[in-house]
């Protein structure tokens, strides 16, 4: 079994605000509009994606392409549900493009496209192609000595793709140190378990042999992922990794650590009941 | 031609600080003059080519221009989500250099041997596909690639090609070089199969056929215009491809051909390898001459199309 860390237990019971509440009512609203969607892996990437966008990146909505900005790619493209809620809370486009999503006409699909959707960075969904978009990005920086920061969001299933892990070796190579690595470590990936599928531990350990100073906590701690997440970098000299322990689906008991609510196609009028318990209307 | 096209690499980046060299694990001392000019601009980054890819994509993003250099079966069938995702979709400026095209590493057996490259890379949407004949083609070749727009995928073959390519002829992406106007027959080739087409078409002229020569450098985006025009009264239209016969040189034309004229099509040869991979090792030139494509062998395909097609089918366009 999968050990427990203090961090993974903390997720488990953290409570969550009103604005970490509100954001969920966005993405379950997309959800009901589409009849589809990733829940699971979107409510478990809020807190991490809401402390980027509210708290650390230096970013203008009204100049998405400002070539100071720090670069953001949410590498596990599945959860962009997460990412689209904050951009349009954030402003880079209106809230009303949210019920929209998967639609014909709509910039937002299943998964976030770079060109079609503003404050996308990279086209991704095809998993473990975000690190290696990143060094690239966090390489050029160093090349032309400009200042801004690249991070990159992975899901704990994704980093079986090879293709992180030569990303990763890459980073260390170079010694990027403006390269931020977030993995949402919920341990549940679509068929089950991390540790069923192919089992990640240690993977604070596996972070720090190919060259990363490590740090991790809880993916629902607003605080803690806000104190961390300014004080990059951890190491000078060495691209960070932060291992955030979340909860697949948290904030909705139904689909908390359930499979089932990896990916929805329709929620029935229980489950939209349900919902509204835990998040209120939305 | 490699190292001409390497050398070029270094020559760009002397005069543009876009360009980088990417290899991933290239030959000891591969552009040593450049990694010592422009150091930061000679990154060598390991046997991950997924990676490779994936970074290149970003810094073009950033405005980089990198000429990402390993063998060709490395550049597309290891990485091709990697080249359709992240090269492709973004339609970013990065340069596939690929090493040993075609049967360049026959000693090294079907590891290496790309005999379907084209065909992989011509389905990627956005994707532009060049393969030069010789070393002072692909040296105008690389001049043309500083301010292309999108990916390209650059198929090399060896040391030591013949030139046979002209400098009066220029280079242009995407337009055909006539090299021989056309008789009966418009042999229409790519890469270094234009030296055996010359050769074959002394053969022919030797038995009283006249055949032209269309140079198709660039696979993707097909010239169609130049195809149409040299067809014009041709009895036969062969075309000439270091490849296996789907989707590559023939099948681009077959289908070009097919959807400008309809109906009416000139009757076709398909010269190329065998649908299988190569399990025999030797040299490309024993190769390709084991598959039928010596000029000697060639010239008699041509010579049997045509007996065969007896009626002329005068095509006009």
């Amino acid at each position: 079994m999968i050990q427990i860390s203090p961090h993974a237990e903390a997720a488990l019971t953290c409570t969550l605000d009103e604005r970490s509440l509100y954001l969920r009512r966005l993405v379950l609203g997309s959800v009901r509009s589409a009849g589809r969607g990733h829940v699971g892996p979107a409510l478990s990437l809020i807190e991490m994606v809401r402390v980027l966008y509210d708290d650390v990146l230096r970013i203008d909505p009204k100049d998405p392409r400002d070539p100071d900005r720090d670069r953001a790619i949410l590498s596990k493209g599945h959860g962009c549900l997460a990412l689209y809620a904050l951009l349009a809370d954030r402003g880079f486009f209106p809230l009303s493009e949210l019920d929209g999503f998967c639609g014909p006409d709509s910039i937002l699909g299943g998964h976030p496209e770079y060109g079609m959707v503003p404050g996308v960075e990279a086209s991704t969904g095809a998993l473990g192609h975000g690190l290696s978009i990143g060094v690239g990005l966090a390489l050029a920086a160093r090349m032309r000595e400009r200042n801004y920061r690249t991070f990159v969001l992975l899901g704990d299933g994704e980093i079986n793709e090879g293709s992180v892990w030569e990303a990763a070796m890459g980073a260390a190579k170079h010694g990027l140190d403006n390269l931020v690595a977030l993995v949402d470590y919920n341990k549940l990936q679509s068929y089950g378990p991390t540790d069923y599928v192919l089992p990640l531990e240690p993977l604070a350990d596996k972070w720090r042999s190919f060259g990363f100073a490590v740090q991790e906590l809880n993916g629902h701690d607003v605080g803690t992922l806000r104190t961390v997440l300014k004080q990059v970098p951890a190491v000078p000299g060495k691209p960070t990794a932060i291992i955030c322990h979340t909860v697949k689906g948290k904030g909705l008991p139904q689909a908390e650590s359930n499979a089932d609510w990896h990916h929805k196609n329709k929620l029935t009028d229980s489950e939209l009941d349900a919902i509204r318990v835990a998040v209120g209307d939305f | 031609m490699r190292n001409t096209a390497m050398n070029m690499v270094h020559k760009l980046a002397g005069r543009d600080e876009r360009v980088l060299y990417i290899g991933s694990d290239p030959g000891a001392g591969t552009l040593r003059a450049m990694s010592k000019e422009f150091p930061k601009r000679h990154l060598i980054e390991g046997i991950s080519e997924a990676h490779i890819i994936g970074m290149s994509a970003g810094l073009a993003m950033e405005g980089f221009v990198p000429y990402v250099n390993t063998i060709a079966t490395f550049l597309t069938r290891r990485c091709y989500e990697q080249v359709a995702v992240d090269l492709c979709l973004h339609n970013l400026p990065v340069r596939l250099i690929a090493n040993g095209g075609g049967l360049v590493y026959a000693p090294l057996g079907p590891t290496h041997q790309a005999i379907e490259d084209i065909a992989i890379m011509r389905a990627l949407p956005n994707m532009t596909v060049i393969c030069p004949c010789d070393a002072d083609e692909a040296a105008r070749m690389m001049e043309q690639t500083l301010d292309w727009a999108g990916p390209i995928y650059i198929r090399l073959g060896k040391g030591g090609d013949a030139v046979v390519s002209k400098a009066e002829h220029g280079f242009e992406i995407g337009k055909a070089i006539l090299m021989r106007p056309p008789g009966e027959v418009l042999m229409v080739t790519t890469g270094i199969m234009l030296q055996r087409a010359l050769a074959a078409a002394d053969l022919l002229a030797a038995q009283g056929i006249r055949a032209g020569i269309l140079h198709m450098h660039t696979v993707k985006p097909l010239d169609t215009a130049a195809l149409l025009q040299a067809i014009r009264g041709v009895r036969l239209v062969a075309t000439l491809e270091e490849h296996v016969p789907s989707g590559g040189l023939g099948s681009a034309v077959a289908e070009a051909l097919i959807d400008k004229l309809g109906s009416g099509l000139p009757a076709m040869l398909r010269l190329s390898l065998p649908d299988r991979f190569m399990h025999n090792y030797g040299s490309q030139d024993s190769l390709l001459k084991k598959h039928g494509l010596a000029p000697n062998a060639i010239a008699t395909s041509i010579e049997r199309a045509l007996a065969s097609h007896t009626s002329p089918q005068l095509h006009s366009t």
